[in-house]
């Protein structure tokens, strides 16, 4: 491949950031990677090759090779064969990197977005009460929820319930 | 190094096979949708795996071999909870808790092999196994390097409870300070863990706290769970020579160094439950040789045997 100029490489890098910003998460479909905070980065070097830098949520996030797949893909059929993706270890994934966007999607779609991440200054304090969070339904509005575990489907997910409608769903978890 | 486009690890059946199958038209001719949870070539793939000046790479590759067994060894016995835990929010708990000490040990496996690829069981020419899992499936038990607290049967609940107690707050303790490891891999692997360890520690001492002050019986077998696990508690502290080297050169942490930080949040539970601090002597080496030295218990063997017998039966065998 002949050498990419700085300008072909700019326009490249474009394309390649609105393809890979449009791949979904396997596990919540309506959240882009970019919505989820899980894509880092879009790079082309200078042989024109795509590199893309995405970070897991967990440690032990089993999509990760299922987001990598979906990336090689997307880029291939817009005509970015061969692309490289690379993991991220750090900085690590915080909730509070989901966007403002993917917070909608994930309400519109009956799932309760993050609060803040809680913040630490110092050793990290143990805590022996239920955790505590002020959540509404994503289907009734109602602020009467009640936490039924904090362990949920996925690892970034705990179960509640809505006491007014009595549905249950899912709160993507503060980390 | 070379760029590569990744092949495809789980090929598609040939939808022109004239026996076909029910889920060809589930694949869409997209030979990456065929299983679900298909392996990252190299988990630390972009990631500056350099070897930091002043330690030695036998002994990098062996602390975290260290650090990977006890969450891999912890990670396999959790999730023999599996469809048997109390009930099934507790079921998904420690699934989710098994996971991410799983992830954190392949990690550190990928991490370990990086830095010495020689302490890497051998395979078959060809064998598409990687490294991380020639290390997981295909050494013996004397060359694990996990405390035996990790290896000791499940117990009830309340024993996996407290076991999950000791190892959670301890290994908080280190990631805590091992987050500043002149190591990159250590020191993301360890940041992350921080956010995890920090609910799995929570997620036992409620459950301590619950069986103590729950019922009669549930006390009970607290108490004996307590008896159980304490003599496995110390070998977490105790500093092993690999590990006094690694701390020095700003690599690793000397467990030792997190011992009384770890007693005070124990205490605190303790203290919250109404049990009493436990007395009972720690578990003693065998001339000296603990499971940082690959001394282990029968239970390891026993672990190992269901864990890695598939892998085994097929070194060849793509997954």
């Amino acid at each position: 491949m002949s050498t990419t100029t700085a300008v072909d490489r700019a326009a490249l890098q474009d394309k390649a950031f609105a393809v890979a910003r449009t791949v979904t998460d396997p596990e919540m479909p309506m959240l882009t990677l970019e919505d989820l905070g899980v894509l880092r980065a879009v790079e082309v070097d200078e042989r024109g090759h795509v590199i893309v830098s995405i970070t897991p949520t967990y440690t032990g996030c089993p999509a990760m090779a299922t987001m990598r797949d979906d990336l090689v893909r997307s880029l291939q059929d817009a005509g970015l064969p061969g692309a490289t993706v690379r993991v991220s270890l750090t900085p690590a994934w915080s909730s509070d990197w989901i966007t403002e966007r993917g917070r909608r999607s994930l309400a519109e779609h009956g799932l309760s977005a993050p609060g803040r991440a809680p913040a630490r200054n110092g050793p990290v304090a143990l805590s022996l009460m239920p955790t505590r969070r002020e959540i509404a339904c994503p289907r009734c509005g109602s602020a009467h929820t009640e936490l039924t575990s904090e362990f949920g489907p996925t690892a970034c997910k705990a179960l509640y319930r809505c006491t007014s409608c009595l549905e249950p769903f899912e709160h993507v978890k503060e980390i | 190094m070379t760029d590569h486009v990744e092949p495809a690890s789980h090929p598609a059946p040939d939808p022109s096979d004239a026996h076909g199958s029910v889920y060809d038209g589930l694949l869409g001719g997209d030979p990456s949708h065929w299983a679900f949870g298909t392996d990252f070539e190299d988990p630390l793939a972009g990631v500056d795996t350099t070897i930091p000046e002043g330690v030695d790479a036998r002994d990098l590759a062996t602390y975290c071999l260290m650090l990977a067994d006890d969450a891999l060894i912890a990670s396999q016995r959790l999730s023999q909870w599996t469809s048997r835990a109390p009930d099934l929010e507790e079921d998904i708990a420690l699934a989710n808790i098994a996971l991410d000490l799983l992830g954190q040990a392949r990690l550190l496996l990928a991490r370990a092999a990086a830095a010495d690829p020689t302490l890497v069981p051998a395979l078959p020419e060809g064998s598409p196994v990687p490294p991380e899992d020639a290390l997981a499936f295909f050494r013996e038990s004397g060359e694990f390097r996990n405390v035996r607290l990790v290896e000791t049967d499940n117990g009830d609940f309340a024993v996996t409870i407290v076991k999950l107690l000791v190892l959670a707050t301890a290994r908080l303790a280190l990631l805590e300070r091992l987050a500043s490891s002149s190591d990159h891999v250590l020191a993301a692997v360890a940041a992350k863990g921080v956010k995890e360890l920090t609910y799995h520690r929570d997620y036992a001492g409620r459950w301590f706290l619950t069986l103590a002050r729950g019922t009669e019986e549930s006390r009970r077998r607290l108490e004996a769970a307590l008896a159980v696990v304490w003599p496995l508690q110390a070998e977490l502290f105790a500093t092993h020579e690999v590990e006094r080297r690694v701390a020095a050169a700003g690599v690793g942490v000397d467990p030792a160094t997190t011992a009384d930080d770890v007693a005070v949040v124990l205490a605190q539970v303790f203290a919250v439950s109404g049990v009493e601090q436990p007395t009972q002597a720690a578990l003693a080496g065998v001339q000296g040789r603990q499971g940082r030295d690959g001394l282990h218990t029968e239970a390891l063997s026993l672990l190992l045997a269901e864990m890695q017998v598939v892998a085994r039966a097929h070194p060849m065998g793509r997954w």
